[in-house]
């Protein structure tokens, strides 16, 4: 019977709801809250869960009282009634009156949701094909955060790592107890920020701000994924949220900013081939190789290859101005100047020009960068 | 009542057209019907098989069968297709078909553009298969196009952009010659609120489609425009918004979704109270709550989009209004199930397809509650929750409706009847592998995973498995019901006029196999709600 059956179900699925395990990873249900937006959001689920499956239950049981004993086969005779006003308008009255006892809550929960005001800190991040920017706008320091776990491209059953596609060489560390203002922006197409345990969601949109908010309970680790799709790595993205106690927060800061100061690159040193190449590899997978892919071939037909391409391999100045400004034929080819130093473009360049079946021996010194940086202004 | 002599009531069968001629100039609203009909079937398999191909790739995670940038293509056109090319032509084949036998008109009111709008179908879907082989394959964007990702891809786009346009033109045609069929060609004595709920639902679907085709028509040409012409409608760096072209597309996507609801709405109201043998409860609220899920599709449309960062005003509005879509929905489960209470119910696959669809479409109904809270949806939006949800709707409701009504009028249509034994199979097995399928989808969405990847972390693995066994298992139950058609168009038991005991109104009156010409000139009747009829006489001007 169809309906035993699905009454089954949801029965089933409603005593794993009531005694889920608020792990990390619940399986049935939404993971469990790290920040006051997502604890309302989990508790006005289950709310609405609780209102739907009853209404599920009682009207799936109506029916299966009457697929039982109002059936020809038990010889029961049809009555003839086609309409009855009363019931007619309670059973118009009566959902009415539910959604409005849903309304409220749901209500006070979108304005707590808007509610961005009153930051502690704010944080800038901006989505990429296909990676997240993360600029500290308080502290004036930012970095951009790629997947790290390996792409496979394998078989089933090559072993997988721990937390596969849900981590990222840099993560976003914030501290804990601290109001923290997001304001996002995307640089290409639309991604969307979504990390289920902080209850935040929102959409990155190419040329607008928006903003959204969340405080973070206890320290931990929380991942996420792109949400909205971006493209051929939409799957490959993810979040993650280092939340700190304050103090190691502060720490980390420090470290950060130090580093930030030493690590700036001098535009005016004169580098080798060796050198430059081997930087530019770096550069390169994490930037490039997406779409380019590690064998230079590209996609055909969606991203063109380097290998043996006139540009990589003809005049230099060309190569340069597509890296440094984007394509205009073709939008998926961004403006690296943006997003990357002097020394990081100059790096790959010379990396392109002296890869896979690519033998120019040019060395591009970053100063040829810095010098198209200050032409273009 | 009984009329089986007929031929007094403009029954003809001669004068039929023969070979290719008969379909390629087909004006006939049975054989264009037909086309519709076994058009919109080929397309289900072909929408199918890419549905397969991403449950294969999602059986494991890793990247197994197809990279990103080709499983990103399937997504899309398995989108595409199953909207467009399986769902909407088949509402409007079950339209042609039966609605001039249910309102007692000769034809379709415009003959020749009935068959022009079927034929712009077949090259429009030719258009967005071809796009696979071009350079850059097939459009990934998601069937919902967003910009500027649309923007951003290659030929692909452009075909499937001039495929949609080709598509809104058929369907445009096709509603306009169902809302003047309506209007204008209904038998005398049958009045406006005596029609079935099948031609209610058709007609208000059908001023959906009109109103809101152009809309999309509009969203994809500046896409078009913005690949090609230099505008910047979706560009923040020319002065425009990424985001109005969402606005535009769901102003067309929402009620597109009801346009893919309401007919099976129609087809269900006409199948309970057959085999409850019981006449429809509360028909004109079934009329009014249709007509007004019809006005607030209109008023919803941003809940789709409630992650862009609206104003928390915006938010409360669009989630008030889509809320309130729950109420006259509501009325019409509670009214179907009112027509069962005390009806003397048999279960023919008709039947119990029927029931499977209210039981799963309230599922769907109700996840779809869940979903309107827009603080919820924010842990929900973009998740597989979404894709349980519509799916819900979709397979569970318009495609199980499509079921129920082909076996229901299979009778009328071909004079045998189908294998009962494997409808009942085809409707079990369906049922089963349906929830196998998508119910886990919930969970999965629940627990973080995000749609439209191809590759998932792994907690994700095992409800992943599940579903992909579901789809694969789903897929080839679709084969019982292709082997029932096939198999009772030739071997069939011979049906007689009206095989259903519960069934009354008009195209039961007629002789079965319904006759190449039916009712030139219209009968004069008699009819009572619901399309009943009660007494049915000869115009007398033949």
């Amino acid at each position: 019977m169809s309906c035993l059956r699905l009454c089954g179900i949801s029965a089933i699925w409603f005593v794993l709801h009531s005694t889920a395990v608020q792990g990390e990873t619940a399986a049935f249900n939404l993971q469990a809250p790290a920040t006051s937006l997502a604890r309302l959001e989990y508790d006005l689920h289950s709310m609405l869960l609780w209102v739907t499956g009853l209404i599920f239950l009682l009207v799936s049981g109506v029916m299966l009282f009457a697929i039982v004993r109002h059936r020809k086969s038990r010889a029961y005779r049809a009555r003839t009634f086609h309409e009855n006003t009363t019931v007619e308008i309670i059973w118009t009255v009566i959902p009415l009156l539910i959604l409005l006892a849903i309304a409220w809550p749901a209500t006070r929960a979108v304005l707590s949701q808007k509610s961005t005001h009153g930051e502690d800190m704010t944080i800038r991040i901006t989505g990429y094909q296909w990676k997240w920017r993360y600029d500290y706008l308080d502290d004036n320091f930012g970095f951009v955060s790629h997947l790290s776990t390996p792409r496979t491209g394998t078989a089933a059953g090559a072993a997988l790592p721990e937390h596969y596609l849900l981590e990222v060489d840099e993560p976003l560390v914030l501290p804990t107890g601290r109001k923290v203002r997001l304001l996002l922006t995307a640089n290409d197409v639309i991604h969307s920020w979504w990390v289920p345990q902080l209850g935040v969601k929102q959409d990155a949109i190419p040329g607008f701000l928006r903003d959204a908010w969340f405080m973070v309970d206890k320290p931990g680790i929380y991942r996420g994924q792109c949400s909205e799709l971006c493209g051929k790595d939409h799957g490959f993205m993810p979040i993650v949220v280092d939340a700190r106690s304050p103090e190691d927060y502060a720490r980390w800061r420090d470290a950060r900013l130090k580093q930030a100061a030493t690590a700036a690159d001098d535009p005016a040193k004169a580098w080798t081939l060796a050198a430059l190449r081997q930087r530019g590899e770096t550069v390169y997978s994490q930037n490039c190789l997406p779409c380019h892919q590690a064998s230079g071939k590209g996609i055909p037909g969606n991203f063109p290859a380097l290998d043996g391409s006139p540009v990589v391999n003809g005049d230099k100045a060309a190569h340069l101005r597509i890296v440094f400004f984007g394509s205009q034929r073709n939008p998926a080819m961004q403006a690296w100047g943006k997003q990357l130093s002097d020394t990081d473009i100059a790096a790959v360049i010379t990396y392109e020009r002296n890869a896979w079946g690519n033998h120019s021996g040019q060395v591009i010194q970053p100063a040829e960068i810095h010098a198209l940086r200050g032409s273009s202004g | 009542m009984d009329l089986a002599s007929n031929t007094a009531h403009g029954m003809v069968s001669a004068h039929k057209p023969q070979g290719l001629a008969r379909w390629l100039f087909a004006t006939n609203h049975k054989d264009i019907g037909s086309m519709y009909l076994w058009f919109a079937f080929c397309m289900f398999l072909v929408g199918g098989v890419l549905a397969l191909c991403i449950r294969a790739e999602l059986f494991s995670p890793g990247l197994q069968f197809f990279q990103p940038e080709l499983f990103n293509q399937l997504t899309t056109l398995h989108g595409l297709i199953m909207v467009f090319g399986a769902i909407m032509p088949a509402f409007t084949g079950l339209a042609n078909w039966m609605l001039p036998l249910m309102i007692g008109a000769p034809d379709m009111a415009f003959a020749r553009m009935n068959n022009w709008s079927f034929w712009l179908l077949p090259p429009a879907m030719t258009l967005l298969l071809l796009s696979f082989i071009v350079p850059g394959g097939a459009a990934a964007a998601g069937w919902t196009l967003y910009a500027p990702l649309s923007v951003q891809l290659g030929m692909g786009m452009d075909l499937t952009i001039f495929a949609i346009h080709i598509l809104g033109i058929s369907s445009i045609m096709g509603a306009i010659n169902i809302v003047v069929t309506i209007i204008n060609l209904r038998a005398p004595g049958m009045r406006m609120m005596n029609m079935p709920m099948f031609a209610w639902a058709s007609l208000i679907t059908a001023y959906l489609i009109i109103a809101v085709m152009p809309v999309l028509a509009g969203a994809v040409t500046m896409v078009l425009a913005d690949r090609h012409f230099g505008s910047h409608f979706f560009n923040a760096a020319g002065g425009g918004d990424p985001v109005l072209y969402q606005h535009v597309f769901w102003f067309f996507g929402h009620p597109e979704v009801y346009i893919m609801a309401l007919p099976a709405f129609g087809i269900v109201s006409q199948v309970i109270p057959t085999f409850a043998r019981k006449p429809l409860f509360g028909y004109s609220s079934m009329v009014y709550a249709t007509s007004s899920i019809g006005v607030l599709s209109f008023m919803v449309w941003a809940h789709h989009m409630f992650v862009t960062g609206m104003p928390a005003t915006a938010q409360l509005f669009f989630m008030y209004a889509t809320m309130l879509i729950a109420v006259p929905t509501g009325v019409k489960v509670f009214n179907w199930i009112a027509t069962m209470w005390q009806g003397s119910m048999s279960f023919e696959t008709p039947m119990l397809f029927a029931i499977g669809f209210i039981l799963l479409f309230t599922i769907g109904g109700l996840s779809g509650v869940t979903l309107s809270v827009a603080a919820v949806d924010v842990q929900l939006h973009g998740s597989y929750y979404v894709v349980a949800h519509f799916h819900y709707v979709l397979v569970a409701g318009a495609l199980f409706s499509l079921f129920s009504a082909v076996y229901y009028w299979f009778p009328k249509m071909t004079g045998r009847m189908y294998v009962e034994r494997l409808g009942q199979l085809h409707f079990w097995w369906s049922l089963l592998w349906f929830n196998v399928t998508f119910f886990p989808m919930h969970f999965l969405g629940l627990a973080g995973m995000p749609r439209r990847i191809p590759d998932y972390a792994l907690q994700f693995t095992d409800f992943n498995r599940i579903a992909s066994i579901g789809a694969f298992m789903f897929g080839l139950g679709q084969l019982i019901f292709l082997v029932n058609i096939l198999y009772s168009l030739r071997h069939g038991k011979t049906a007689p006029q009206q095989p259903w005991e519960g069934a009354n109104t008009l195209e039961w009156q007629i002789p079965t196999p319904a006759p190449y010409h039916s009712f030139n000139p219209p009968p004069q009747l008699e009819t009572a709600e619901n399309g009943v009829v009660l007494s049915m006489r000869d115009s007398g001007q033949a």
